[in-house]
């Protein structure tokens, strides 16, 4: 990996997890994962429905330990629990759906909540709720209830939350799941500017690849294991694979990759639309193609 | 020969909480004509007013005015059993799988029928079509619905609604939430619904993906307002309109709109990546032929 010297944030050592039912039947959801994420990374984590992912998300800041092997966050080894409140005040999680995250009936009571419980003085907790308020693009919000509020903006809210804790890194598990284009629009843009201006480590669970394509690494997990792991240019090239277990590609990748197929010489590392348009404007220049009027 | 509209609203419109500070028509004047059999899209962001106008067209929420008909029949009439448009059109919510009450999947798949007052044999036999459509397998139908993953509990909800063989069936969002293989597989058994009842079906989704490969026709609401009605060509073709009220079109179309842009002779009315990859090797094809 290129950032072995950096050390991670966060770190998993041959990471095991099974789920133990009462019944005896167990179900092993992580099967040795060797994960390291280099302080300031944007990282998506793509996998499909049970594919563990969220799984592993929750080792990041100790709601679940191990059954095998090492999570480490912040150098810390998350089963040490005399730990787990500095692990937490460090790494927060943003969950699926926005109505169960929020506790308050006003939006900035709700951002204060935690601070609150930790004990930070009145002068500091206003100073840094305003912060978290303006950092997410909810200020003009902070008197409303959350009711009032759209998905968008509750998952920016629960965001807010996080970052007045002033964490190191946010583990956001399907964000946006719940949301319209909009909301998922809103609260992708929050997340990059948190990575980009407060040099926050991002770890986002999703299953929309459009989401993925923007991170600066994405790591493919399926049935336990990964996949794959590399920037999204190198990842979404892996067409046939994605396809395979379940997963999408963006359609210029797959539309280049079909043609491709048929024979015809076409980049197969293409994201956007632009870049396909590039590519195939190229080839049908080549071999001349017929042009309007 | 012109085909009746099943679905038909004149003037449309609901009011929240009227005459309180927070008044707000959530649509207003919606005039449309829905034929029988067609498989209609439904768009708009949150807030547009699609979900309030769909919930309308089963009597759920009362006009504030105008009118709703179905099948010719005014549904706020006097002396119009509701319960009966209920039947005929039915109506999944988004996440249904938050609505199941019953202790086996069976029951909750059976509690529509059952209230059509229909035989148990023919509820049986409902039941039994349901569960197959949306691809539940028959020793599921005993357990308790709680002990499905989730995408089983949402087909079973989808199940519920289907085996009262409504006319109209009306979808919110059925794959939010779903991974790319569960979307599919849930929008492949809607497909094969329709083409087997003939049934006309509405479905809201965000994903302008899985409208152009599933719609015929194309709804559009903003700010309350009923704004397009048309083929999925049409609507399509209005892409910088629709990216205006904040909508998206598919990766491939903007693609092939670009290459047109560009000068290149070729059909911007693609939708899917299938239709996108003939469109380009029958231009080659065409353009090595010495145009």
């Amino acid at each position: 990996m290129e950032n072995e010297s950096i050390n991670p944030i966060l770190e998993t050592q041959n990471l095991e997890f099974t789920y133990s039912y009462e019944d005896g039947i167990s179900n092993k959801v992580l099967n040795g994962i060797n994960l390291k994420v280099p302080s300031g990374q944007f990282l998506a984590i793509l996998g499909r429905n049970g594919s563990g992912k969220s799984t592993l998300a929750k080792h990041f800041n100790a709601v679940l330990l191990p059954t095998g092997g090492k999570a480490y966050a912040l150098g810390i080894d998350t089963s040490d629990e005399t730990r787990t409140y500095d692990i937490r005040q460090n790494v927060g999680m943003v969950f699926q759906n926005p109505d169960n995250q929020i506790v308050a009936t006003i939006v900035e009571e709700d951002v204060a909540f935690a601070l609150e419980n930790l004990g930070v003085p009145p002068e500091e907790i206003r100073r840094r709720v305003d912060e978290a308020l303006n950092a997410v693009g909810m200020y003009e919000y902070r008197n409303h209830a959350p009711h009032q509020l759209s998905g968008g903006q509750k998952q920016r809210v629960a965001i807010a939350g996080i970052i007045a804790m002033k964490p190191k890194c946010i583990v956001l598990d399907e964000p946006t799941a719940m949301l319209d284009p909009r909301g998922r629009r809103e609260v992708i843009e929050t997340i990059m500017k948190l990575n980009r201006d407060e040099k926050i480590t991002i770890v986002l669970i999703t299953h929309f690849m459009d989401e993925a394509v923007r991170a600066d690494r994405v790591v493919v997990i399926d049935h336990g294991n990964i996949l794959l792991d590399g920037a999204p240019r190198s990842v979404f090239s892996n067409v046939a694979m994605l396809k395979s277990i379940g997963l999408d590609v963006p359609q210029a990748a797959e539309l280049l990759y079909e043609l491709n197929k048929s024979g015809e010489k076409l980049p197969q590392d293409v994201l956007t639309a632009e870049e396909c348009i590039d590519a195939l404007a190229t080839l049908l220049e080549e071999s001349h193609c017929r042009k309007i009027r | 020969m012109p085909k009746d509209p099943i679905i038909k609203t004149e003037h449309l419109r609901y009011v929240y909480s009227e005459g309180t500070p927070f008044e707000k028509a959530a649509i207003d004047d919606v005039s449309i004509e829905i034929e029988k059999g067609e498989f209609v899209g439904v768009i708009g962001h949150t807030g547009s007013g699609k979900s309030t106008f769909v919930q309308h067209l089963n009597g759920l929420l009362k006009p504030t005015s105008g009118r709703v008909l179905i099948d010719g029949q005014d549904i706020w009439e006097k002396g119009v059993d509701r319960r009966k448009i209920r039947f005929k059109v039915g109506l999944v919510f988004q996440y249904p799988e938050y609505q199941l009450f019953e202790d086996t999947v069976f029951k909750d798949i059976s509690y529509g029928p059952r209230n059509m007052g229909l035989s148990e044999d023919e509820i049986a036999s409902r039941v039994y079509e349901a569960a197959e459509f949306v691809g539940l397998s028959e020793d599921l139908l005993e357990k308790s619905p709680f002990e499905l993953s989730g995408g089983q509990k949402r087909r079973v909800a989808i199940a519920g609604v289907i085996a009262m063989q409504p006319d109209v069936l009306v979808l919110d969002e059925p794959a939010a939430g779903l991974d790319p293989k569960g979307r599919e597989s849930i929008l492949r058994r809607i497909r094969e619904y329709h083409k087997a009842r003939g049934s006309t079906i509405l479905l809201v989704s965000h994903s302008m993906e899985d409208i152009a490969e599933n719609a015929s026709k194309v709804l559009v609401m903003n700010k309350a307002k009923l704004v397009m009605y048309d083929s999925v060509d049409a609507v399509f073709a209005r892409s910088q309109e629709l990216l205006s009220i904040g909508l998206d079109i598919p990766q491939i179309t903007r693609v092939f709109i670009g290459l047109r842009k560009r000068g290149f002779d070729v059909n911007d009315c693609i939708y899917t990546v299938k239709d996108g990859k003939k469109e380009i090797l029958r231009a080659l094809k065409e353009g090595g032929a010495g145009c």
